[in-house]
């Protein structure tokens, strides 16, 4: 039973935690590539950017001197995801949108994304060098542990309190999300947009307003999603960079423009990273004495070395583009 | 003589001045060191402009290719392990070999396994079975394989050959990894081949970082030994540090040049043939191409791996120059991105572009750095003046401005000068 | 003064005109039928009108304003509809949200004229929780012309509305133009089936080479011996 407790908070809890990481970040990725059509590669920088934007709010509250019950990081989230979105707003008017008015084509786009993201990185660096941040240095970082109410289990579910708070949010975000797309009319339109944009611009839907709420919705779950990862590990200036291909993995596994198939794919490879690197002889220990004599278990059982544990993604990545490009789920993206 | 003829001996002519301007700041020595780096980052950049300036072919993976360059001139031209070669290390590796063997058989049957009248889910899941038992067999004999090497020898060690033999062998690696992604991920669609290629690379970073028994990996591996003298044997005959330098790389750069101008010979060449015409067709309208009974696929192949054989020239060049080959040192930054301002800003479909291109940008990528140092100064003494208090950590903030100013590069061509400084020449038949 | 008129339109996709001076005028009370050979600039005089493609000269005025260089999204709140011929309904949408894409523009209550439009076509009404790239040709048909009235154009232009429909469903669709017609929307339509939708026009063009060849009423068109044996098929 402990073994099995083990494995929840080792694969299940890392599992849930990496996985709302990746579908927030994915969900942006995808909206943007149906509204616009081209691979944003600059995502990740825009997390970390959003990331720093909540460290420096989050710095000037606590010299305020307000306490709060909850990580001030997380308090002032929905401000600095308000300056994110305005931000992709910038971004896009200066940068990408002078690009598609000549009628460039996306893969154009998509350099332009990378001299984005290297104007990021060098900015986010010169302001905040090359050191680690956490948010952590002004208020603990409460740990939650369960005890189980069975007998001879000794260990507890644990999970820390920005783990807690990315889950809730990450639902909170989806379920927003949903309704926005479904009930809204804006959201409809996006719809349309990245379904057929000719057919939504000849039903008079408004494709500038519709590129703009893209942004800022990208802009602002990209901040929400690097916040919540600083807050879980720490914030370093190449903090998404790093997951900015997983993101894109989980963008394509779900079928590129598919809002729902991102948080889909989002999740299946956050618990894909976690389960190939869980060292699976823990869950066999228990079985020792039933196991035949010739089968010894090892020490380490894993699928992958930990080394390789962002190498699962990029593995699946690739099978996925080779097998099915329009992605494991129904649907097909042009 | 036309306005494109004026363009072209303009801007080389400012590429000669810049240099010269750069030799009388900064000192020879630095200038040739730079100038060493520089010509084998263009021939890098050539490469990626037979890719996409004549194939519209997409890599983001250039930094898999210089990695795998520079691997392989480590291990032809670094001296012989005799630890290694005296020890089991060799027949633990031919078990592993034999696994892989044997693993291969399996999955090449499986994919065959239609003819025992298996077909469509049951094809796929004894598929997807054997690549399991294939990489159980493969891990079972591997672990062992790198455990004994690391705890005995080390690492395997090179083979002691030649250096250009090494650069040769760094061309025809990364070909042959050129030809394998390129052989599974060529039909997909451009954004779609980019985040393919930058995912392949990403593995092959890994691997090569973890592989320690082969790379030495975070442990690096130096001295690795150049194609001339290096300082160290000018030294020797008497020459003071300042001249053994300059003429240690000046006889380096010497080499680079004569491979980059045979290169662009030999591409240019092949630019203006049949072949390159038969290219920039598939280029503009494969669909079309294609209809007519090109070879399309084919074609794209070829390109792909000419491509990734320069890149693995110049990244070989690069690990043999610099000394020292270090995994982890590789950033898609420094060695993917950069590549791409270079052929943006110098002109996708011209070598003469890419040369430029490749020369200019990493001069500007190196010179901003003191450039920045002497403006982040210069504000730090008015702001200190102005009792504002001076600007910390100047120096680690100075290096990070390079790659804004980069960013800033490529987006102000994308807008201003899509076609580049020196553009493609388009070539009407009369 | 008509609903639109144009007046020598020429126009294409680069720099190569495709129409060479078209005129036409259209009321709020016709049916307006183009028809002519494939090439003739059929659709490309819908899609000129629409501010799909680069009007080069000429003028187009509709509803008493110059909207020779508007774009779409001007259009439709002037009063003016489209249904493309083909991706004219947006598959993965349910019917119901594609009429609500209809009604983007529109800011007032718009269950009235949603239905009215399920009215038309009762078929619709039973499918609305359905997503449109499921439904048979006729059915997408239906959901198109039923997104671009949702707009309550005064004119509704529609190409080839019964291209690769079963005579039922064209029969169907040629019924609702009538009477959409008879509501007070003006209709300029591109057909295919030129002898079965000039029996109801009240005008038809016959396009060639990108310029008017023949205009009438749609009963002068089809006893036009000239017309009936180069355009019509004899």
């Amino acid at each position: 039973m402990n073994d099995l407790i083990f494995f929840f908070n080792q694969a299940i809890i890392g599992g849930v935690v990496l996985g709302s990481i990746y579908a927030l970040g994915a969900v942006g990725v995808t909206l943007i590539f149906g509204i616009l059509r081209f691979a944003h590669f600059a995502h990740g920088d825009m997390m970390t950017l959003g990331g720093f934007i909540s460290f420096v709010l989050a710095g000037i509250v606590a010299g305020l001197g307000i306490a709060f019950p909850l990580p001030i990081g997380f308090i002032v989230v929905p401000f600095a995801m308000l300056i994110a979105a305005g931000l992709a707003l910038g971004i896009d008017k200066g940068f990408y949108a002078p690009l598609r008015a000549r009628g460039a084509k996306p893969v154009t786009l998509l350099i332009a994304s990378i001299g984005v993201t290297m104007m990021i990185q060098g900015l986010i660096r010169l302001f905040f060098g090359v050191g680690t941040y956490s948010f952590f240095d002004t208020q603990p970082k409460v740990l939650h542990r369960i005890e189980l109410p069975f007998e001879g289990v000794t260990r507890p579910i644990s999970f820390s309190e920005p783990q807690l708070l990315l889950v809730i949010s990450t639902i909170i975000a989806v379920v927003a999300l949903h309704y926005f797309l479904t009930r809204s009319r804006l959201g409809k339109g996006m719809r349309a947009m990245a379904d057929n944009p000719d057919l939504a611009k000849v039903s008079g839907i408004n494709t500038k307003l519709v590129v703009r709420v893209t942004w800022i919705i990208a802009g602002a779950l990209a901040c929400l999603a690097g916040t919540m990862l600083a807050l879980d590990v720490s914030l370093k200036p190449d903090l998404a960079f790093n997951i900015v291909l997983p993101i894109f993995a989980a963008a394509i596994l779900g079928g590129l423009g598919h809002a729902y198939g991102a948080i889909a794919g989002g999740f299946v490879l956050g618990f894909a990273e976690t389960l190939a690197v869980f060292n699976w002889s823990v869950l066999l220990r228990p079985f020792r004495d039933n196991l035949p004599e010739w089968f010894e278990i090892p020490n380490t059982l894993s699928l992958v070395q930990s080394e390789y544990k962002l190498t699962v993604a990029f593995v699946i990545l690739v099978v996925v583009l080779l097998v099915r490009p329009t992605g494991i789920f129904k649907g097909a993206s042009t | 003589m036309n306005a494109m003829t004026t363009r072209y001996i303009a801007a080389f002519i400012a590429l000669f001045v810049l240099i010269v301007g750069v030799g009388m700041m900064m000192g020879s020595a630095f200038t040739v060191r730079l100038l060493v780096e520089a010509f084998a980052f263009a021939l890098i950049a050539m490469g990626l402009n037979i890719q996409w300036g004549f194939g519209g072919l997409f890599n983001f993976g250039i930094l898999g290719m210089l990695m795998v360059g520079g691997f392989a001139v480590t291990f032809i031209s670094y001296p012989v392990n005799m630890e290694f070669w005296g020890s089991e290390g060799p027949l633990y590796l031919g078990r592993t070999l034999l696994g892989m063997a044997i693993g291969a058989v399996l999955i090449f049957f499986a994919h065959r396994v239609q003819r025992f009248g298996i077909t469509g889910k049951g094809r796929g899941a004894v598929i997807v079975i054997a690549w399991f038992i294939a990489y159980v067999i493969f891990r079972s004999q591997m672990d062992p394989a790198a455990s004994y090497i690391t705890s005995t020898a080390g690492w395997v060690g090179g083979l002691g050959l030649p250096v250009l033999l090494g650069w040769a062998f760094g061309g025809v690696l990364a070909g042959l990894m050129g030809w394998l992604i390129g052989k599974v991920s060529l039909g997909l669609r451009a954004d779609y081949l980019a985040i393919a290629t930058i995912g392949i690379a990403e593995i092959l970073r890994a691997v090569l970082k973890n592989l320690e028994w082969l790379t030495r990996g975070t442990l690096t591996v130096s001295p690795i030994p150049w194609p001339v003298w290096t300082p160290q044997i000018y030294q020797a005959n008497g020459a003071d540090t300042t001249t053994s330098f300059i003429l240690a790389r000046g006889g380096f750069l010497a080499v680079v040049v004569v491979i980059v101008l045979i290169a662009l010979f030999l591409i240019h060449r092949a630019y203006l043939g049949p072949w390159g015409r038969m290219n920039r067709a598939i280029r503009d309208n494969y669909i079309a191409a294609g209809s007519m009974g090109k070879d399309v696929t084919g074609r794209q192949l070829e390109i792909f791996v000419f491509g990734s054989v320069l890149m693995g020239i110049g990244g070989a060049i690069l690990v043999s120059f610099v000394g020292i080959y270090d995994p982890s040192s590789y950033q898609p930054i420094n060695h993917t991105f950069i590549i791409w301002v270079m052929l943006i800003v110098g002109g996708a479909g011209n070598n003469f572009g890419a040369l430029f291109g490749g020369i200019f940008i990493y001069i500007v990528w190196m010179l901003s750095e003191p450039l920045a140092q002497a403006l982040f100064n210069a504000l730090s003494r008015f702001s200190s003046d102005m009792g504002w208090g001076a600007i910390p950590d100047i120096a680690s903030r100075a290096v990070q401005m390079r790659v804004f100013v980069m960013g800033l590069v490529v987006t102000i061509a994308l807008r201003f000068a899509p076609q580049g400084l020196l553009p493609e020449v388009i070539r009407r038949k009369e | 003064m008509s609903l639109i008129d144009l007046k020598d339109i020429k126009a294409g996709y680069g720099a190569t005109p495709i129409l060479n001076g078209v005129n036409m005028a259209i009321d709020a009370s016709d049916i307006g039928v183009i028809v002519g050979p494939n090439g003739a600039g059929k659709s490309t005089t819908l899609k000129a009108i629409f501010g799909l493609l680069n009007v080069m000269d000429g003028t187009i005025t509709f509803d008493g304003r110059d909207t020779t260089r508007l774009e779409a999204d001007r259009l439709v709140p002037m009063g003016l509809s489209f249904v493309p011929q083909e991706h004219n309904v947006f598959t993965s949408m349910t019917v119901h949200e594609n009429l609500e894409m209809g009604a983007f523009i529109r800011r007032d209550d718009i269950s009235g004229t949603l239905d009215e439009v399920y009215e038309m076509f009762p078929d619709l009404k039973a499918k609305r929780r359905q997503p449109a790239g499921e439904l048979s040709g006729g059915q997408r048909q239906m959901v198109a012309m039923g997104r671009a009235l949702m707009s309550k154009p005064k004119l509704l232009m529609l190409d080839e509305p019964s291209a690769g429909l079963s005579p039922r469903y064209m029969m169907e669709i040629f019924e609702q133009v009538v009477k959409i017609n008879a509501a007070g929307v003006g209709i300029l339509m591109v057909e295919q089936n030129a002898r079965q939708a000039l029996a109801f026009a009240t005008k038809g063009f016959v396009l060639a080479n990108g310029q008017n060849r023949f205009t009438g009423t749609g009963q002068e068109l089809l006893d036009d011996p000239d017309v009936a044996k180069s355009f019509l098929g004899g």
